[in-house]
């Protein structure tokens, strides 16, 4: 009992075998745009690549591009192979070559699916390395003479100008590290002294952030320093002190602007993905169409194609065998033609015990 | 003598017809695409306008808008020219009105080379037009609360950033105004009375700057109040830190993006005057091509065309006499009589210099 047969007669079959040339050449340009959108998404990561502590979210660009590239060389094949089909002579060319396509295309869109959720499943992942790269890029955030470390400040202001955030969770991050360099302390003022004295660990801390964290949109020229103390600033009320500086924290920022690209991104890839799996069943049909069409020996006939030969049941149940009898292939068989010394060896035991048992 | 003659059989205009189609709609792609350039470069300049204090560099974008829609129509009507160009019956509508096509695709040209030339010829105006409203942006910095001027300081800040300039000329245009508002002085404070006291206005002037004068290039965090005074802060020196604020005045970055931008679309524009020239240069032979296969007995004969029947200086002595007459037409009525009296007397004159010299020979 097969699944989905459908009955072909050979008009069908050569308007299938045009339709799915039309759908693999689209296939090919829907390649094109994952392979794009991999790029894109590669791109963005890597721009802000120096707050991000590891690079493993980079595989879901990388997965991305793999299967973009993949599409276009699987469904230019495709388009070819459909082209030949509408004439049964040609698709003898193709026979043997079939079978692997249709598994080959198969994997390929189970691969595209698995793309579509690991842009979904990334979030939570990037929100770890997020949290960890930004507090690594604080605190070296005055290592400005630091061969290796003396861009993070520069990266992390022009984070902060650019998503319009402050520090990792909010502005009081910056009240918990040495953010002024040590070079530019004078550290024979009673002070700085004072000040270093404070903390176990010797570091410089103030309450103030540095100039990027200021809102332009605030009414009254920025205030950077002395922020727990509100009464130091002259009429520094809580209207002003909300718009003074920005209030979101940039892992947060960071993440919104990674989600909305993942999310349009991963809706476009299930598109691409349905659209694949309709072109997959056509060109099973088609095969198996041809495939009968061949086995009934006249071309003008029709056939029929399915999906599935057997059930789903039975299908799975013989490609299990298959795959079990694949490591059995240097086992014995009964095949009367070959040696068997252990059989030869039973038999004379045997007959042993049957003298044993005459002469006992 | 005719100028640039060439000898057409009818698969050589028939070609013609052909490619000028295709030019034709290539050259309305160009109109479509100078149209977009030009509602690019008002865009540009529309987002900067507050701090811009006339609209005379307007014209550039301006004239792009029209003379692209105007482009698009005209090479529109040529390839339907081009079409009918073909067939004998239908083009002799066309005739009348090629000579305005002409002329108006001239004009076309005429000003797109204006517009190239006036982009460089206006800079100057943008600079003191840019001069005048940054001043004024910096003046009134401060005023967050008067109604119509309460966003100069967020257009400033975020002006100041994006385009990384602080000040008019530089980062000490900001000391000599008044950029603190009053609302957040402290006025019992020594250092606020001082401050004020010091100068003749009774402004509260200092030596700071806003935050986003600031560069996030320094290697120190950034110093915004007390720049010139070197004790204020440590291992500094007022007259060699250069990374601390951006050093460049954001008339000069304003009037540089806007001349790139310009400069850039330079070549393209150039381009398009080419394609132009083309097509109605194309255009005019295909027109006295097929004028002169159509005047023959057998219309599928060969036929000259040419840029002008005449000579150049000919046909310029022909035109000029076309237009005195049509402006003396159009001047006979008013004056009436004297005129006829004027030729006259002409008349007279002629026939008496005429009658003079027989006596004497």
């Amino acid at each position: 009992m097969s699944v989905g047969k459908v009955t072909f007669t050979k008009v069908e079959r050569e308007k299938l075998a045009e339709v799915l040339w039309l759908l693999n050449w689209i296939s090919v340009v829907t390649g094109a745009i994952l392979l794009g959108m991999g790029l894109f998404l590669k791109m963005e990561i890597q721009k802000w690549q120096e707050v991000m502590s590891e690079q493993g979210v980079l595989y879901v660009p990388h997965m991305l591009i793999t299967t973009g590239l993949a599409a276009c060389g699987i469904n230019f094949l495709g388009g070819k192979i459909c082209l030949d089909c509408a004439d049964t002579n040609k698709f003898l060319r193709w026979k043997l070559v079939m079978m692997p396509y249709v598994i080959c295309t198969f994997f390929f869109t189970a691969c595209i699916l698995a793309g579509a959720l690991m842009c979904y499943s990334i979030r939570s992942q990037l929100e770890e390395s997020l949290f960890l790269g930004l507090r690594h890029s604080m605190r070296y955030y005055k290592d400005t003479d630091t061969p290796g470390r003396c861009y993070l400040k520069r990266t992390l202001d022009l984070l902060q100008i650019q998503f319009q955030c402050c520090g990792n969770t909010g502005y009081q991050d910056w009240f918990q590290i040495q953010w002024i360099s040590s070079r530019y302390l004078d550290l024979r003022s009673v002070a700085v002294v004072d000040r270093l004295r404070n903390n176990v660990e010797g570091k410089f801390l103030m309450d103030s952030v540095p100039f990027s964290c200021c809102s332009p949109l605030s009414p009254r020229p920025c205030i950077q320093q002395q922020l727990n103390r509100p009464l130091a600033h002259f009429n520094f009320d809580q209207q002003s002190q909300h718009l003074n500086l920005w209030r979101r924290g940039c892992r947060q920022a960071l993440l919104d602007h990674y989600t909305v690209i993942m999310q349009s991104i991963s809706l476009v890839v299930l598109l691409i993905w349905l659209f694949e799996l309709l072109v997959l069943t056509g060109v099973r049909y088609l095969q198996t169409a041809m495939e009968n069409v061949i086995r009934v020996g006249d071309p003008e006939s029709e056939s029929e194609g399915w999906i599935l030969e057997n059930s789903l049941a039975e299908t799975a149940r013989s490609n299990f065998n298959i795959i079990k009898n694949l490591g059995k292939c240097y086992q014995v068989d009964d095949d009367p033609n070959i040696d068997v010394p252990a059989m030869m060896a039973e038999q004379e035991i045997k007959s042993e015990q049957v003298q044993v048992q005459r002469t006992s | 003598m005719v100028l640039l003659k060439m000898k057409f059989n009818q698969q050589r205009r028939v070609r013609l017809a052909q490619g000028l189609w295709l030019l034709s709609w290539l050259a309305v792609m160009c109109g479509a695409f100078i149209f977009c350039l030009g509602v690019y470069l008002k865009t540009e300049l529309l987002r900067r306008d507050e701090v811009m204090e006339n609209t005379e560099i307007h014209v550039v974008p301006n004239i792009l808008m029209m003379v692209g829609l105007a482009s698009i129509g005209t090479n529109w009507v040529a390839t339907r020219v081009c079409q009918d160009s073909l067939d004998a019956s239908r083009f002799p509508r066309w005739k009348v009105l090629l000579l305005a096509w002409f002329v108006v695709a001239a004009l076309l040209c005429c000003l797109l080379l204006a517009v190239v030339v006036l982009s460089y010829a206006l800079q100057g105006r943008l600079e003191e037009s840019l001069k005048v409203g940054l001043r004024n942006g910096i003046r009134f910095y401060k005023d967050t609360d008067v109604p119509g001027r309460c966003f100069q300081k967020e257009t400033f800040d975020r002006l100041q950033m994006e385009f990384r300039c602080c000040g008019n000329n530089n980062f000490k245009d900001w000391f000599e105004v008044q950029w603190v508002s009053g609302r957040f002085l402290d006025y019992t404070a020594q250092e606020v009375k001082d401050r004020i006291r010091s100068n003749v206005d009774g402004r509260y002037l200092l030596d700071g700057v806003p935050f986003s004068c600031c560069n996030p290039a320094s290697p120190r965090p950034c110093l915004q109040y007390h720049l010139t005074d070197n004790r204020a802060h440590f291992n500094y020196d007022y007259l060699s830190e250069d990374l601390n604020l951006y050093s460049r005045g954001c008339r000069q970055a304003l009037t540089d993006y806007y001349m790139g931008l310009m400069n850039s679309t330079g070549p393209g524009v150039l381009s398009v005057i080419l394609i132009q020239v083309s097509v109605i240069l194309s255009l005019r032979y295909l027109q006295t091509a097929v004028e002169g296969a159509m005047a023959l007995e057998n219309p599928e004969g060969d036929s000259e065309g040419y840029i002008l029947e005449k000579g150049v200086k000919e046909t310029f002595e022909e035109v000029k006499v076309k237009v005195l007459t049509m402006i003396k037409l159009a001047q006979v009525d008013p004056e009436g009589v004297p005129d006829e009296a004027e030729a006259e007397k002409a008349a007279d004159t002629a026939t008496e210099k005429a009658a003079s010299p027989t006596p004497a020979s």
